[in-house]
This record gives structure tokens, sequence and C-alpha cells, in this order.
């Protein structure tokens, strides 16, 4: 394997910025650029909770009029719908775990002063925070914003007069979303770019670390993935505005001709899950990494199967292309693709499998220390065994009849792609934060935080299993116009009340982050007593992140507990722990 | 610590495994002639995950716990990278059961989506539109007459809503209902159409679910084997009406069934 070119990094280094401007607003240093992508997801996670909590709230006091939204219509309902999931899926879990964490800690875990192209990573962050602005703006115009759903289906998107919020509001939800593409794009590059030519000396690719695989990985799927997803919304745009037909047929909308004809509306869904189902791994991958990782460090013990860690990440990367249609099982689309669809969709339940093995082979004969991202760490686990499960029931056409478009779906995307992935941020969260802020969150706070989201999220997601199961459709802004309904809406108050619990249980996580960056216990430079370079270096980091020396590595990322070695850690810098091991 | 979190994810596991062994909450009892073979195969389904959940879930629960850091009487840490063998067993294992479970629905599948409805099917064209379905029998002539969106009138309702163009000699026997009628123990052809934007047909009692798709008539089939009153729901997000566009699907002897569109011929005359 390759190791890096020291005059290529010379290259990349750039002078410590002087002024709060150069240096916290239009910042090239990844750190900051880290820091401002994850206080971005921070702001976008608060708007998709608030917009879920209303959600739930109308679900079962219907007639109920809200605070600054007054009485809810059906269209709000769905705004409400499309928006949570918009925000969720590009601006948190996207946005967090590979822009957040991946930007602050992928040059320093390789040995790097920086991105190898900080003025596009710097770009890449003011891109993605204009979408976002865009998205937001989107709620204010005219008509509010859209209620096609987080999929966005042609012809009920394409066109001005399907409904509500579907002239301007679906606008710039597009745009939006076409300028988070550009922004993904900048940072998939930069990314790829970066763990290819800027690791240290002795780094080779079967020494980085597994939450760096996972983030290079992903970086791929993005630069994939949010080429076609920018190419279809723009010719949505097209369809919306300049009159083309590409996802439009001959369709009259209240019994009025339209003008559009020829297009075909599953080619959206070709385009969009083309796009969609990569993103269910941009969102899950880092997390995978992040957990791989603290397992090993509070487990003291090297990982189990590294190696087949790292074959799973590219087989789950590569398989992730070949499954798109899955989604599409009942859509018109010809059955025998739906065969084919099925089959690659189960074969990538088993590199799934594969991790879950090697997490608790991983914990079994350690010595398992129970700080907060450990604790978020095995939740982790739980919650992706949970909602991978479910996979294998919608990834098989013939029970995707009853279950498609019912609960059942969003039970399993939250708890896998949703709460799962979360649960990698805030163990991220914890596990860095000294390193980030220089101080400790505090221990009870971070506990509490853990067993409100753990018993609380379960309590949300587990029973949309029985709602879907029973036949109750996802996206109904009123559960009383269909008679059977009515026997499950018991259920949906339970999941209500379980969501109140939750979301107060996130306001301690809040309190204790912003508490903990002034008041917390200073840390040390590697409190964890974990191997890994960014724990060789100062905390926060020096600028160019190792202070004027280039780390060189002579050990794999996961040597805890090492026969013979003077303290139960060996780190990536350490001198080489010889051949046997 | 490790023996809470045992508690709590083996509480979790147990009490969500509860609900879905005693039925609390399960499909709608099955009415069409696929339902048995479906429900069988999401109950083996549903027997193999439950094991994969349970096993993986207490197992996770008793590691914790077991190799909890006890200070200074902790067993000593293994110093292992894994296992090779066992990652090879592991992965064979899984695959045979994923793709396994795949390969045995796959001929439920086949018979559902693969073959065209028989000749003798009786034929319904089902067509969905903001906010309602609309349900169509060719007549005696066993033709659909055309239909032309420019005649399209959606708050006439019936005939007027799919704009049954009355010039064709075909649409003159044409019954066009809000409510889909259909005798038992026949297979039913359905056609499905959308005027505007995505609906999708799904009755859960018949294990039934397709899209309509503006621009396709998809052609599916489905054979009810009780009579009854079963609700027809939309699936796929159409608009801010979505929640109500409901039907209803009735089930009816044969001879019921003939004399039910008899008189609707003689109304229409």
């Amino acid at each position: 394997m390759a190791t890096h070119e020291f005059a290529a990094q010379e290259s990349h280094a750039h002078a410590a910025p002087q002024g709060f401007v150069r240096k916290w607003v239009f910042s090239l240093d990844h750190k900051v650029i880290g820091l401002q992508y994850y206080f971005l997801a921070l702001a976008a996670v608060f708007v998709g909770m608030f917009l879920s909590l209303l959600m739930r709230i109308h679900l079962i006091w219907p007639t109920l009029a809200l605070p600054l939204l007054g009485d809810i219509k059906p269209e709000t309902y769905l705004t409400l719908v499309t928006m949570h999931g918009t925000i969720m899926v590009f601006f948190v879990l996207t946005t967090a775990p590979q822009g957040g964490f991946g930007n602050y800690f992928l040059p320093i875990q390789i040995g790097a002063p920086d991105m190898a192209f900080p003025v596009l990573n710097m770009l890449s962050f003011w891109t993605t925070l204009l979408g976002f602005i865009v998205m937001i703006a989107a709620f204010f115009v005219a008509g509010g914003a859209p209620l096609h759903g987080w999929t966005g289906y042609a012809p009920l998107s394409a066109i001005q007069s399907t409904g509500p919020g579907e002239g301007l509001g679906a606008d710039l939800w597009i745009i939006s979303i076409a300028i988070f593409c550009i922004g993904a794009l900048m940072g998939a590059l930069n990314f790829i770019t970066t763990t290819l030519d800027m690791r240290a000396k002795g780094m080779t690719m079967m020494r980085l670390p597994l939450t760096v695989w996972a983030w290079f990985v992903t970086a791929i799927l993005g630069l994939l993935a949010f080429g076609v997803l920018l190419s279809a919304g723009i010719l949505l745009l097209m369809d919306r505005n300049l009159g083309t037909s590409f996802f439009v047929p001959l369709v009259t909308i209240n019994g009025q001709l339209t003008g559009h004809k020829g297009g075909s509306p599953l080619l959206w869904q070709h385009l969009f899950w083309f796009f969609g189902h990569p993103e269910v791994y941009i969102a899950i991958l880092p997390a995978m990494g992040m957990c791989s990782q603290l397992l090993s460090v509070f487990s003291r013990k090297p990982i189990f199967g590294y190696k087949a860690m790292v074959y799973a990440i590219l087989g789950i990367g590569f398989l992730g292309f070949m499954v798109w249609g899955h989604h599409m099982f009942m859509s018109g689309m010809s059955p025998y693709t739906a065969f084919a669809f099925s089959i690659m969709t189960m074969g990538i339940g088993v590199p799934s499998a594969i991790k879950t093995f090697n997490w608790l082979g991983t914990l079994m004969r350690g010595r398992i220390r129970f700080t907060s991202p450990m604790l978020f760490a095995i939740g982790f686990v739980s919650l992706f065994v949970s909602g991978g499960i479910s996979g294998p029931f919608l990834a098989q056409p013939v029970l995707d009849i009853q279950l498609h478009d019912t609960y059942f779906v969003p039970a399993h995307f939250h708890l896998i792609m949703g709460v799962a992935s979360i649960f990698g941020i805030f163990a991220a969260t914890y596990y860095w934060f000294p390193k980030m802020f220089g101080r400790m969150m505090n221990e009870s706070m971070a506990r509490w935080h853990f067993w409100f989201s753990f018993i609380g999220t379960y309590a949300i997601f587990m029973p949309m299993h029985y709602l879907g199961m029973a036949g109750m459709p996802r996206r109904y802004s009123q559960l009383t116009e269909v008679t059977y309904l009515h026997g499950l809406i018991p259920l949906q108050k339970f999941i209500t009340y379980a969501a109140f619990v939750t979301i107060a249980g996130q306001l301690i996580f809040l309190v204790n982050l912003f508490w903990s960056m002034f008041k917390g216990k200073q840390a040390s430079d590697n409190p964890w007593e974990a191997t890994t370079l960014e724990w060789t270096t100062a905390t926060p980091p020096p600028h160019d992140n190792f202070g004027g020396h280039t780390p060189v590595v002579h050990n794999g990322p996961y040597e805890y507990s090492v026969p013979g070695a003077p303290r139960d850690y060996v780190m990536q810098s350490d001198p080489e722990i010889g051949p046997a091991h | 610590m490790g023996l809470v979190l045992l508690i709590i994810i083996w509480l979790i596991t147990f009490a969500s495994t509860y609900f879905f062994i005693a039925k609390t909450w399960w499909l709608p009892a099955g009415a069409s002639a696929a339902a048995a073979g479906i429900d069988h195969h999401f109950t083996t389904t549903f027997i193999l995950m439950g094991i994969v959940f349970v096993a993986a879930q207490v197992s996770l629960g008793a590691l914790v716990w077991i190799y909890r850091d006890r200070g200074s009487s902790s067993s000593k840490v293994t110093y292992s990278h894994g296992n090779t063998k066992l990652e090879i067993v592991w992965t064979l294992l899984t695959t045979i059961l994923f793709v396994g479970l795949n390969l045995m629905s796959s001929s439920i599948w086949a018979s559902e989506r693969f073959r065209p409805a028989e000749v003798d099917a009786v034929r319904v064209e089902v067509t969905g539109m903001q906010f309602a379905w609309y349900f169509r029998y060719p007549g005696p002539d066993g033709k659909f007459g055309a239909t032309n969106p420019e005649l399209e009138d959606a708050s006439a309702g019936g005939e007027a809503a799919l704009g049954l163009d009355t010039k064709d000699g075909a649409s003159k026997d044409d019954v066009v209902t809000g409510t889909m009628v259909v005798p038992v123990n026949r297979e039913i052809e359905v056609i499905l159409r959308a005027h505007d934007v995505i609906h999708s047909f799904f009755i859960p009692t018949m294990r039934f679910k397709q899209d309509a798709v503006p621009g396709l008539a998809i052609h599916m089939h489905f054979t009810p084997i009780q009579t009854g009153d079963y609700e027809i729901l939309c699936a796929e997000l159409c608009g801010l009406g979505h929640y109500k566009m409901h039907g209803m699907l009735r089930v009816v002897s044969q001879e019921e069934f003939d004399k039910w569109l008899a008189a609707r011929e003689a109304e229409k005359q």
C-alpha cells in the first residue's frame, strides 16, 4: 500500500489564520469546518425533531390547534412529514457523521495536517449551509412547504396544481437538495483524495481505523449517488417550470389537462432510489465505523476480524448500488426485476450480519468499561439488530405486498437508519468531545440521556411494526376515515407519549453539551486510553494537528491488552510491537 | 451498569417478542386465495428472524454483563484479532438463511405476478384520482369503451369523472361505480389506472397492493374466497386527501353479482 508523499502534504499546508472571521467563519481548517457542520446538524436535528413532535401530537389529537401553526390541516401534516424526512436525511444523517466528525477526525486519524483541498472543504460547508437556508425558506413562501414526502414522487411533485405547497415551496425544496448535492460532491472528492494521498508514513490501508474506512467508503458512495440525485432534481425542476415531461405522462389534475405527455413517473423513482438506497448506507456506515472503534476501545480488546470488517464495509458499499429496486416492488416495475432486486437485498444482509457477529466477538472476553460513548455503542448494536431484522421481511416482494407503505416501513428505517445512526453520532460526540473542546462531558447527565434515548426510541418504533402488520398506512394525517384503523389508535397514543418522554431526554444532551463546553472537567490528551493518532496530539489539536511534527505509524489501530506490553494499549505511533502480533 | 444493561436489553427483547407471538396486533384476517400462502411465509420469516433477533439481543445483554470490567478481579482479556474459520461459517450460514428464505417465497410471487389473469376472470378497471376510486365493468359486450381526457369532469363523478366517450359503441354498456362488487371464488382481473398522480390500490384482507400509475394500465389479479365487505385504501401518498381516499370491496355470490350488474345495466338504459 502506498504511503503518502511529504511534498504533497506540504503543498496543502496553510498558515494558521489570524482574526475571528478567518479563524471561525471562513475557516480553511478542517477542524473548524467539522465543528461548523456539527452545529449545523445540531440545529437541523432540533428542527426535524420539533416537526416530528407536531406530527405525533396531530395524529392523536387531530382537532387540537398548535402554537405557531393553528389548526393542522391535512396538507400541513404532510408538510411536516416531508420536511421532517428531508431535513433529517440530508442535514442531519448525512451532515453530522461525515461532514462533522469525518471532517474533524479523518485527517488527524491518518496523520495529515488538513484535508487535501482546504478551500474546497470550506466551500462545501458554505454550500451545505445555503442549502439548509433555502430548505427552511420553503416554510415561509406562499403555499408553504411541499407535501410530496421526502421521496418527492412525480407527478405529485412535478405539477404545481397537485396540492398546496407544490408551488414555490416545492421549487425551493428541489433547489435546496440540488445545492446540498453540490456540497456533498465537493466533500466526497476531498475525503477520497485525502484518504488516498495524505496518509502518514506507515499508515497503510490495512492500518486505517475502521472509522476512516467507513468515511472513505461513504465518500465514494456520495460521489456516485449525489450526482444522480442532482441530475434528477434538475430534470424535475424543468418539468415543473419549463414544460418538459421527463417524469409526467398525459395527466389531468381535477379533470384539467396539464399539457404534459410522454414522461415516466417510474423514471423518477429509479433515479431517486439509485441515490436513495446508497444514502441509507451514507447515513449508517460512519456509525458502524464509530461503533466498531468504540467497542474495541472500551472492551480493551482488538476488534474481532478487522479484515472481515473492512471487506464488509466494502461489500455493503458495493451491493448498496444494486438494491434500489426493493423500494419499487409495488410501483409497476417488472415483477421479474423485483425478483433480482430481492436476491441482492437479501445478499446485503450478509455483510451486515458479519459486522454484528464481529461486534459481539469483540465484546467477548474483553474487559468492558461502561463509559457514555460505550453505552451508545452498545445501544447501537442492539438497535442495528432490531432495525436490521425487519429488513428480510421488506426485502421479499411477497411480504412487501402487505407491508409496503405501512408503518412497518418507518419502523424499520427509523430504527436502523435514523436511531442507530443517531446513536453513532451521540457515541462520537461523547467520545471526541474531550479532544474537540478540551473538557469532559458530564457522565451522569450522559447516562440519563442514554436511558431516555434507548428505552424511548424502542417504545416509539417497536409498536410501529405492529401498526404496519395490522395494515395502517403511513402518511395518513387522520386515522378516522378507515374503520379498521380505529382499533389501532390507542397504540398511536402510546407512541406519542413515548415521543414526549424521549424528546425531553434530548434536552439533557443539549444542556450537557453546552454546560460541559465551559464547565466540564479538564480533559487530558488521551482520557480514554485509546490508540489512534488523534490521542497522540494536544487537546484541542493545534492548527496543523500535530504541532510541527508528522507522526509515523508502526501499529494497527486496535492494539489493546497486547501481552508483554507495559500498559494495556499500544498506540499506532508507538514502536512496533513485533511481527508476532 | 452491566447488569442494568442486561436487564433492559432483555426486557425490551422479551416485551417486543411477546406482542408478536401473542398476535395482539397481527395481519388482518385474509380473505383471498393468495392469503394463506403469503401468511404462511410471513410466519416462517417471522420465526426465523425472531430466533436471530432474540439470540443476538440475549447474547449482547449477556456479554456486556459477563465481560464487564470488575477491576482487579477481572479475568484476563483475551488478545485476539478474530477467527477466520468462524467468519466463514457465519457468512455461509447467513447467506443460506437469507437467500433460502427468498427462494422459498419466489414461487408465491411468481404465481401472483408472473402470469396474466385467466381468460374467464371477471374484469374490473380501477381508476384512482385525487381522492377517489372508480370501478368500471365492461358490460355484456366484454369491451371497455374509449375514454378521453378532454371529456373528464371530476366533480360530476361516475362516467363523467372517467371521461367516458359516449359516442363509442363499446362504452354504451360500461358500468361505472363507486363501490367494487365482485363474485366470490372467481379470479378478478384488475386493470389499474390513475388520472393525476400515483395512487396505490390496497386491500389488506385480500393481501393485494399495487400502485396505480398515470400513463400505465397495470393488469393484476386476485381471487376472493369469502363474501363480505372489505375496505380499500390508498397506500401511496397522493396529496392532501390521501387519508380519506377510501373505497369498499363487496364480495358476493355469483348469483347476487349477476343480479347487481344487471340492475346497473338497467339503470343505464
